[in-house]
């Protein structure tokens, strides 16, 4: 199921990821700078050691989060579908030398069969780090999710959990994937209570978020942006570090707007701030982080200040999760808003390949309603 | 299939069984295929061969009952044939040729072979069902199985009969309204109380719902089943899950769940922890005939075969899901014939004879912990009772048929038999058994009544290991909504 992406190199994806965003020849470069500049060096010394910091992408990230993780927990294990030999995207590279075929193994091609292993691992005090090959497949294993491994706890009178559950799934749009390998389903499972949901922006996120996850006790569906891979690359620490869970942070202050986002969607978001700011619009963009059980209050209180709100997903716009977040915010602020919530994401459709730049919730998308929100 | 056998003059020997051994270094495979396939077509001794019979898919099969009259046909050939090859392709092991004999495929070498021969949807007989007692309660002659100690025996004995007693009283309290839901054993006592009794108690239980009989026999009391039948604060599940959904850290039983097979999968993880522990004990996870059909059994049966996961799974073969019998369920041979495709070896086994379950599971949880491989077990049983209390399953199957597996197959009953005949049980001990466990029962389910519900704050608790802002912020407004309007609220609830 991975052969059409394992093929792709990276020049395509980053000319997809140009033609897509508008953006010039050096966009690939400009990407990087982006996602770089969203952590400045105050935001990086708290777990930063200073000389251990080396320039890396995002699979790169999770797999020295992986490494950590394996290391630091000899009850850890890592495995999922051709994760042996370091997986499609190579985020399991090098793991099964290290750490031994038992601890880092491949499955048979059933993510049920995944999910529902892990959560009997899990169960009996384990790190069970399955993989998700595509989140576009997690679906055979949605009833091990939401029956199973969100109730574990609960249902026994906390006598039994599987706490020690992370599964990791690539998501989102990739320039080429079609229907099957760009589908953003993080909405379903964030009306599940009992499970949390984490979506990364960049590799020093990735790292610290996915090491937080592994060692939260409770599942946690772990979404991996799988476009920036390989196209996001900047700093990351090479120490173990933690970043909290269910705190949103605010990435690009601002006055006049708030705009929040996850994962991927916050370089596009990123690049309309600054499209706007060039018409003096001061845009606040705030990476959520964790969608479930989500910081309601750091939004709250951004969209106090500027007294508007937008947000944007690149999964279809109905029952999608910004949703939800327009719908708590209108409830708190609804005295505060000076326009109607604006929601720019995915349409309604399957995830159509030849359509997919029309498809996407684009730059520009985005700054026509930052802007029709502000002039409202 | 005519089209493709016209075409196909290649795979035309193929059709001929136990003519030819195939490798012939002098002859090159098409040649010579094509030679059986002139000799085939022209043989008058096929007469009586319509082009038909040949072209039908019944030819390849060399079980069903037209390929042995086939067969005969062929075999009048063979002699004469199979002389000629053996004159000029001397077949031995000496001139054994890797690259013609077999493939060298990954997973393993697959030999070749010259016959076009399917395999069966069904074996010639039905796999047999190990069994020790006769319905008399005797050991059949023959029959080899590990005694069974009088202490025992006996406690095997009493168990199955408070299991018995106990989904009476509980079956009634619902009837009576008490309790919001129940289901009940009946008819598999055996299964629950002779497994139980072969494993140890470090062995790990992932139950489907029909196997209280475990956590009896590891010491859950009756009043511990009522106060989870009856959700009250001493539940170890706070009152948040239906009646019947027992769990039991202290029991290494898992947590009952409603969906079906979801436990299969996940015995394999557990079983997996066990392994790299190196524990002397094994996961024991059931389903019934009805799970074999989620895809979760695959799922379960699957990993564990391929992780080499120790789990024992035991399909209790009862005949029906809720109203689908079997025959609507799966076309195989049972549960016992799906093993061996997984890799898995596996036992049929008369689930109303308590010492041949009591043996089939001591002998197969060996293996399982000695060799760490999963093994497959498919009691055979009868839901005697309905499916549960929601059900009503005389609406689809004959009530003749349910006496019968009540009265004549009555696993307690050929049981007793067996215990009264070595002297270990006596009728007065009988009735002052039953008499105590009801008056036991009776007094557990008034305490359970009586006790109050968990508090409410329990609704919150134990979603996450700790409690969110959101549900903080929903448990507050809960609380001032009750305060507003109390009357809409049961009042044996604290809050």
């Amino acid at each position: 199921m991975a052969s059409s992406l394992r093929r792709c190199n990276l020049g395509l994806i980053l000319s997809r990821f140009q033609s897509i965003s508008g953006r010039s020849s050096n966009g690939g470069t400009r990407l990087r700078r982006l996602s770089t500049a969203m952590i400045s060096e105050e935001r990086v010394s708290p777990y930063s050691e200073g000389a251990g910091n080396k320039s890396i992408n995002l699979f790169s990230a999770i797999n020295q989060a992986l490494h950590i993780a394996l290391e630091t927990d000899s009850r850890a294990y890592v495995f999922g579908e051709d994760v042996g030999f370091g997986g499609v995207f190579r985020c399991t590279t090098g793991l099964s030398d290290r750490f031994g075929k038992q601890r880092v193994f491949n499955t048979p091609l059933c993510e049920q069969g995944i999910v529902g292993f892990a959560v009997g691992l899990a169960a009996m005090g384990n790190r069970a780090i399955a993989e998700i090959q595509f989140a576009d497949y997690i679906f055979p294993a949605f009833d091990q999710i939401v029956n199973e491994a969100a109730k574990f706890r609960y249902r026994s009178g906390n006598q039994f959990n599987c706490g020690g559950l992370t599964i990791r799934a690539p998501y989102g749009a990739v320039g080429h994937g079609g229907h099957y390998h760009s589908q953003s389903p993080e909405a379903f499972f964030c009306h599940v209570p009992g499970i949390k949901v984490v979506i990364p922006r960049s590799p020093q996120q990735a790292k610290g978020l996915l090491l937080s996850s592994i060692r939260d006790p409770n599942p946690v569906v772990f979404f991996e942006p799988k476009w920036l891979y390989r196209l996001a690359v900047e700093e990351v620490p090479e120490n173990d570090y933690m970043l909290p869970l269910s705190e949103a942070e605010v990435i690009r202050e601002g006055s006049d707007i708030t705009l929040v986002g996850w994962g991927a969607q916050l370089s596009v978001m990123e690049q309309a701030c600054v499209e706007a700011e060039k018409d003096g619009i001061s845009c606040e963009l705030i990476d959520l982080k964790t969608l479930i059980p989500w910081d309601k209050e750091k939004i709250e209180s951004s969209v106090n200040k500027t007294g508007r709100l937008l947000v944007s997903h690149e999964a279809p716009i109905t029952g999608g999760f910004g949703a939800e977040i327009s719908a708590s915010i209108t409830e708190r602020c609804f005295l505060r808003l000076e326009a109607p919530v604006a929601r720019v994401c995915g349409l309604d459709t399957p995830f159509p390949l030849v359509f997919e730049p029309f498809y996407l919730p684009t730059k520009n998308k985005i700054l026509d309603a930052i802007k029709s929100t502000v002039n409202y | 299939m005519a089209i493709w056998l016209s075409r196909s003059k290649k795979i035309a020997h193929l059709l001929k069984p136990k003519i030819a051994y195939f490798p012939q270094p002098k002859i090159a495979p098409s040649e010579f295929s094509y030679k059986i396939y002139e000799n085939h077509v022209n043989s008058s001794s096929f007469g009586t061969l319509s082009g038909e019979n040949i072209r039908s898919p019944h030819v390849f099969l060399d079980n069903s009952a037209t390929m042995s009259a086939l067969n005969r046909q062929w075999r009048r050939t063979e002699s004469t044939r199979a002389g000629e090859q053996v004159e000029t392709v001397p077949y031995s092991d000496d001139n054994y040729e890797d690259e013609n004999q077999a493939l060298d495929f990954p997973g393993g070498r697959v030999s070749f072979t010259h016959e076009m021969k399917f395999i069966s949807e069904a074996a010639d007989k039905r796999i047999p069902c190990y069994r020790v007692l006769s319905d008399d309660g005797y050991p059949i002659a023959g029959s080899r199985f590990e005694q069974v100690d009088k202490e025992t025996a006996v406690k095997m004995y009493k168990s199955m009969v408070t299991l018995q007693i106990m989904d009476n009283i509980f079956y009634e309290a619902q009837r009576q309204g008490r309790i919001s839901f129940y289901l009940t054993s009946t008819g598999e006592e055996a299964i629950n109380i002779a497994t139980a009794a072969a494993l140890t108690s470090d062995d790990v239980i992932l139950p489907q719902y029909r196997e209280p009989g475990i956590l009896l026999w590891r010491g859950f009391t009756l009043q511990e089943f009522a106060n989870q039948c009856f959700g009250n604060s001493a539940d170890y599940g706070k009152g948040k899950q239906m009646p019947i959904h027992y769990g039991s850290n202290k029991h290494n039983f898992f947590t009952i769940s409603s969906p079906i097979a979801t436990q299969l999968p996940q015995a394999a993880g557990v079983a997996y922890s066990l392994k790299m522990d190196k524990k002397e004990a094994c996961v024991v996870a059931f389903t019934g005939d009805g799970g074999t059909s989620e895809g979760d059994f695959h799922a379960g049966l699957n990993f564990a075969a391929v992780m080499d996961a120790p789990v024992l799974f035991i399909c209790r073969n009862n005949g029906w899901a809720i109203s689908t019998p079997i025959s609507e369920q799966f076309r195989s041979d049972g549960v016992v014939v799906k093993g061996q495709a997984y890799g898995i070896r596996s036992i049929r086994v008369d689930g109303n004879d308590a010492l041949a379950v009591y043996n089939t599971i001591r002998a197969a949880r060996e293996m399982v912990i000695h060799e760490q491989k999963p093994v497959l077990v498919e009691a055979l049983s009868y839901r005697v009772g309905h499916h549960s209390t929601s059900d009503d399953s005389t609406k689809y199957r004959p009530v003749d048929e349910i006496e019968h597996w009540k009265t004549a197959r009555n696993p307690l009953a050929r049981f007793r038999k067996w215990v009264h005949k070595n002297g270990w049980w006596t009728d007065d001990e009988e009735s002052e058994l039953r008499g105590s466990i009801r008056k036991q029962l009776l007094n557990a389910i008034q305490v359970a009544e009586k006790m109050e519900k968990p508090v409410l704050a329990e609704m919150f608790s134990d979603v996450y290991d700790d409690l969110p802002s959101n549900l903080h912020e929903q448990e507050k407004s809960l609380r001032e909504t009750i305060k507003r309007h109390r009357q809409d609220y049961p009042t044996d609830v604290p809050v």
